[in-house]
């Protein structure tokens, strides 16, 4: 028992790392996560508006989109992104937050997409023909009047997307980071590599469901309340 | 003769293989009440919904008040506010107050300032008698009262001609009374009116015309009370008999 507590919880440790894990590893997780949901949340915006066009060469674009990235293993296109493409068409991002920003926002787009799809079709059909009867065009009736309530019968699914998005980040680290741009499990694997300390790598545990648990809780939250209003 | 305010030429629609309206004519003047009834699966609904092209018509022609609405270049946004429309099921905002329900078309399609929009708002509300409802939500009302805030949002836009699909067929019973109440008044009011309904005493009461529908055709149409009591067509006399 005291090996165990020892070898995962040893306090020192974890002290020590503190201060680097929550300047350097939580910060950059929490701004990658943002940087990547909110690219996610435009481009999922748009291709979920593509997908329902009437007009089928939008449709099958959308469609592309959406499949090719949800049926890519994240991390591949991570690689692709980061380090495939600079080879290919000869040149070097600048820093590596570019890149990883935009494989998440991708990835997340491609999901977000369907989400939103999924929460346009759920608003019943009379809303839109209703807007639509008072001589709203569909543009102004989608913003307006469709998109208000989907996004309200959404929330819960998206926030489901953060929290994926903020394990997600944990992949970046393939594409080599320096030190300051190290999100948390980088940085608690190279205290790791440095202290040979697996109650480093619990820290790198603990910081995850501080960020992941109240998110998770607040889903629950939003989906009794969404249950209560309907 | 003056220029109808509906005027609908041989109008066919077809949903995939299975035509619904099999050639329709039709013209509404104004101030007429012209009552729609007919068996579920008639084709009147869809009738009244080609009118305002919420369904797009596979062939023929609508003309709103002499403008072709089925013509190419046609702006149907702009016919629309010409058009209002009543709904089975409401369809209010639910995520908007009653008064911004009404507003929301006159703010953003008739570009009017927030106080002018609310007093119109407010007068047409008052018209259907629920001018203490502006702030609450449609959740909070009963059916009755969301078909009533419904009607004076169409009415906010002043549009020439009413559309009804069946206002009264998603209520309590006892709440049908209120509904009607309002539709007679705005008829009594001069109000041109295309009612798609079940209920026919509204329609021998308010009606200047019935029209009976069966299998996507006009089987009979006329004077309520004449088709009502004395129907030619045995398709007709057949359904009345079975809802009088």
């Amino acid at each position: 028992m005291d090996a165990l507590i020892e070898n995962f919880f040893n306090l020192r440790t974890m002290l020590d790392m503190l201060p680097g894990l929550i300047r350097e590893g939580i910060r950059n997780t929490i701004f990658l996560t943002v940087a990547g949901f909110s690219l996610g949340l435009v481009l999922g915006l748009v291709f979920a508006l593509l997908r329902l066009s009437t007009a089928r060469p939008l449709r099958w674009l959308a469609g592309t989109y959406i499949e090719l990235f949800r049926g890519l293993p994240l991390l591949l296109t991570i690689v692709f992104i980061g380090t495939a493409l600079p080879i290919a068409l000869r040149f070097r991002w600048p820093n590596f937050f570019l890149p990883g920003v935009l494989a998440l926002g991708i990835v997340a787009g491609a999901y977000i997409a369907e989400t939103i799809r999924a929460g346009i079709q759920a608003v019943p059909r009379g809303q839109m023909e209703a807007a639509r009867s008072l001589g709203m065009p569909h543009r102004l009736a989608m913003r307006t009047i469709v998109l208000p309530q989907a996004f309200r019968i959404i929330v819960p699914p998206l926030t489901n997307e953060l929290v994926l998005l903020i394990k997600d980040t944990s992949l970046l680290a393939i594409l080599g980071t320096s030190i300051g741009q190290r999100e948390i499990l980088k940085y608690s694997r190279d205290v790791l590599g440095r202290t040979l300390d697996p109650s480093a790598l619990v820290a790198a545990g603990l910081a995850y469901l501080a960020l992941t648990v109240p998110m998770t809780r607040l889903v629950a939250v939003l989906e009794r309340r969404n249950r209560r209003s309907r | 003769m003056a220029t109808p305010v509906i005027e609908v030429r041989d109008l066919h629609k077809y949903f995939g293989e299975l035509e619904v309206l099999k050639g329709i004519d039709l013209r509404v003047d104004e101030q007429e009440v012209i009552c729609v009834v007919g068996p579920s699966g008639s084709g009147k609904s869809t009738l009244l919904r080609c009118v305002n092209r919420l369904e797009e018509p596979t062939s023929g022609q609508i003309f709103i008040e002499g403008d072709d609405i089925t013509a190419k270049g046609c702006n149907i946004d702009r016919v629309r506010q010409r058009v209002g429309m009543v709904f089975q099921q409401f369809n209010l905002f639910p995520h908007m107050s009653v008064l911004d329900n009404i507003t929301i078309a006159l703010r953003k399609v008739k570009r009017l300032k927030g106080k002018a929009a609310t007093e119109i708002a407010r007068e047409r509300l008052d018209k259907v008698g629920l001018a203490d409802k502006a702030d609450a939500y449609p959740i909070q009302l009963s059916g009755g009262q969301q078909q009533r805030v419904a009607i004076a949002r169409a009415l906010a836009m002043d549009p020439d001609v009413m559309l009804f699909d069946e206002p009264t067929s998603a209520l309590d019973p006892e709440l049908v009374g209120d509904v009607l109440a309002v539709m007679q008044r705005l008829a009594e009011e001069g109000m041109t009116m295309m009612v798609v309904t079940h209920e026919m005493g509204f329609a021998r009461e308010v009606g200047t015309r019935m029209m009976f529908m069966d299998f996507g055709v006009v089987q009979e149409e006329g004077p309520p009370a004449q088709l009502l009591d004395h129907p030619a067509s045995e398709r007709a006399k057949e359904f009345f008999s079975r809802v009088l």
